[in-house]
């Protein structure tokens, strides 16, 4: 059976972790690169995108994830994973934010694209290859263009900002700026859990 | 037997999010879905903005994650490149609050607004205990979280503000589990259990971290032996809602996140709150105060994260000087009417 790691530096760990354990199966938390041995895919959960990027720096988890990525292991982002995953970072009102992430997928992500915390919200959103999914956007980035390998897969309408790309693919890679976590959407778990080599 | 061979996966932290939302909607809900009706016919809204789960959601991204309160935008940048999860701006830092006396006010609101556009991670600010219009004022201006805190000169002791009005979740100070289920059931999407603000002593942060934790234990013991007449009468010695003690006995920890606060000065108060469960830490006075912020700022981030690897505590610890670390004042020093924990039960 699939173990899944759930990066545990900081952010909703807990959450994927149980969220996978009522699935029945098999989840693990990761923090060092010897972790990464012994399971067949990865999750980087939510959280603050500039504090897991700096904590896997200084453990020296930016390599030994690109390493477990090159060896055709699948890992799925979410929010701010999805941010730690892209190869260029944006925020809606300060540009450029230069903050070290993994640089996995041919994505450019806009952080705080929705607003502030008073502008999160919970929305229905269709997902290619996983379907309709009821999530939460949180402080939630967009994804604004996909280049080379990585294709957008899901948009979403929104009242203020329009549309904007809320999910990408690359090989085995998954960007989602949302939380089925929260919701606790199965879908989305079941289809990735697809993806391990069997 | 059935519920010991589940274990504590039997309730989910997300379920109990779940729950309460349904506990606001049962107060406000039904009001709310009427005049929504009455405005928009019986459309349906793709986008639900602000919602309790949103609320608790967010509170979720912060755990294992450091909080530090500052007072200006380049103490904030030192904040965010030090790997904070957010900062929180007061006008002054709890220790200046305690040597300055006199009346604290939420600070200044151009200062807010001047971190909030300097920085990308989340910003939080204080407003006094009952004083609604100035978590009006900090929702407006689009603060992430508002902490109706008692380091603050509370406005009215005996109501706190009522938070299921707001869309902004906000975070309250506790010294035991019933004051905690209090601020909850009063909407309060996360608690801090409270130390003794701007002491640099950790002393009373452990000493409520422990009470909480027990008083859980014993809640969970009675659930555990299925006996909910001693859960009922939990609720009713301590003032709370019965379905709130029942939820707290179900999951076996708080329903919310709850981080520690007050008097963490080094990596190692740090990683000791997080051994004795806190979700994450506030960081108030402990770091602006100390001779050696820039470095003090990333090793309790360190400590954090990694609490449960003495190794990287080490590695924390070193990265800071225990000659700079804030002096600090003993609690047992403060004469009664000094305390701040005590304001607003």
């Amino acid at each position: 059976m699939a173990r899944i790691g759930v990066l545990a530096l900081q952010g909703d760990y807990l959450e994927h972790y149980q969220v996978l354990k009522g699935l029945g199966i098999e989840a693990r938390y990761v923090k060092t690169p010897s972790d990464l041995r012994n399971i067949d895919a990865l999750i980087i959960p939510g959280g603050e995108s500039t504090t897991i990027g700096k904590l896997m720096a200084i453990k020296g988890m930016v390599d030994a994830v690109r390493e477990f990525v090159r060896s055709g292991s699948p890992v799925m982002g979410t929010c701010a994973g999805a941010i730690v995953m892209a190869k260029k970072v944006f925020d809606r009102v300060l540009g450029e934010t230069n903050q070290p992430t993994l640089e996995l997928m041919d994505i450019n992500v806009i952080r705080n694209i929705f607003g502030r915390q008073k502008n999160s919200f919970v929305a229905r959103v269709y997902i290619d290859e996983i379907g309709d999914v009821v999530v939460a956007f949180i402080r939630a980035p967009g994804i604004a263009e996909a280049w080379n390998g990585a294709r957008i897969t899901g948009y979403i309408e929104h009242p203020q900002i329009g549309k904007i790309g809320v999910a990408a693919k690359q090989g085995n890679l998954i960007a989602l700026t949302f939380h089925p976590e929260i919701t606790g959407d199965d879908k989305v778990y079941r289809y990735f859990i697809g993806l391990v080599k069997r | 037997m059935l519920t010991t061979a589940l274990g504590w996966f039997a309730l989910k932290l997300t379920d109990s999010y779940v729950w309460l939302e349904k506990l606001r909607d049962l107060i406000y809900g039904l009001l709310e879905l009427r005049d929504r009706a009455r405005e928009e016919g019986l459309e349906v809204i793709p986008i639900r903005e602000g919602t309790p789960l949103v609320r608790y959601g967010f509170v979720s991204m912060l755990k294992g994650g450091v909080i530090m309160d500052v007072t200006n935008e380049k103490q904030a940048a030192i904040a965010e490149d030090a790997g904070a999860v957010g900062v929180m701006v007061l006008d002054k830092l709890p220790y200046d609050v305690r040597a300055a006396g006199g009346v604290a006010r939420t600070a200044d609101l151009r200062v807010i607004e001047a971190v909030m556009s300097s920085i990308t991670i989340p910003v939080s600010a204080k407003c006094r205990i009952g004083h609604a219009e100035e978590a009006r004022l900090l929702e407006e201006i689009g603060v992430d979280l508002i902490d109706e805190s008692e380091v603050l000169t509370p406005v009215d002791e005996k109501a706190h503000i009522n938070k299921w009005d707001f869309k902004t979740p906000f975070v309250n100070g506790a010294r035991s589990l019933p004051e905690a289920l209090r601020r909850i059931y009063e909407g309060a999407s996360m608690i801090r259990t409270k130390g003794e603000p701007g002491t640099g002593n950790v002393a009373e942060a452990v000493k409520h971290m422990k009470l909480v934790n027990r008083d859980i234990a014993t809640l969970r013991g009675y659930y555990m032996a299925g006996d909910h007449e001693a859960i009922w009468v939990y609720a009713k010695e301590n003032k709370v809602p019965y379905e709130l003690a029942l939820l707290t006995a179900r999951l076996g920890r708080l329903p919310v996140v709850n981080f520690a606060a007050g008097g963490i000065a080094t990596p190692a108060d740090a990683a000791l709150m997080m051994w004795l469960g806190a979700d994450g830490v506030f960081v108030g006075s402990g770091i602006f105060k100390s001779g050696d912020p820039e470095a003090r700022a990333r090793a309790i981030v360190l400590a954090t994260s990694f609490y449960d690897d003495p190794e990287t505590v080490v590695e924390a610890q070193k990265m800071v000087s225990e000659k700079v670390s804030m002096v600090g004042i003993d609690v047992r020093k403060l004469r009664p009417e000094e305390l701040m924990q005590i304001r607003g039960e």
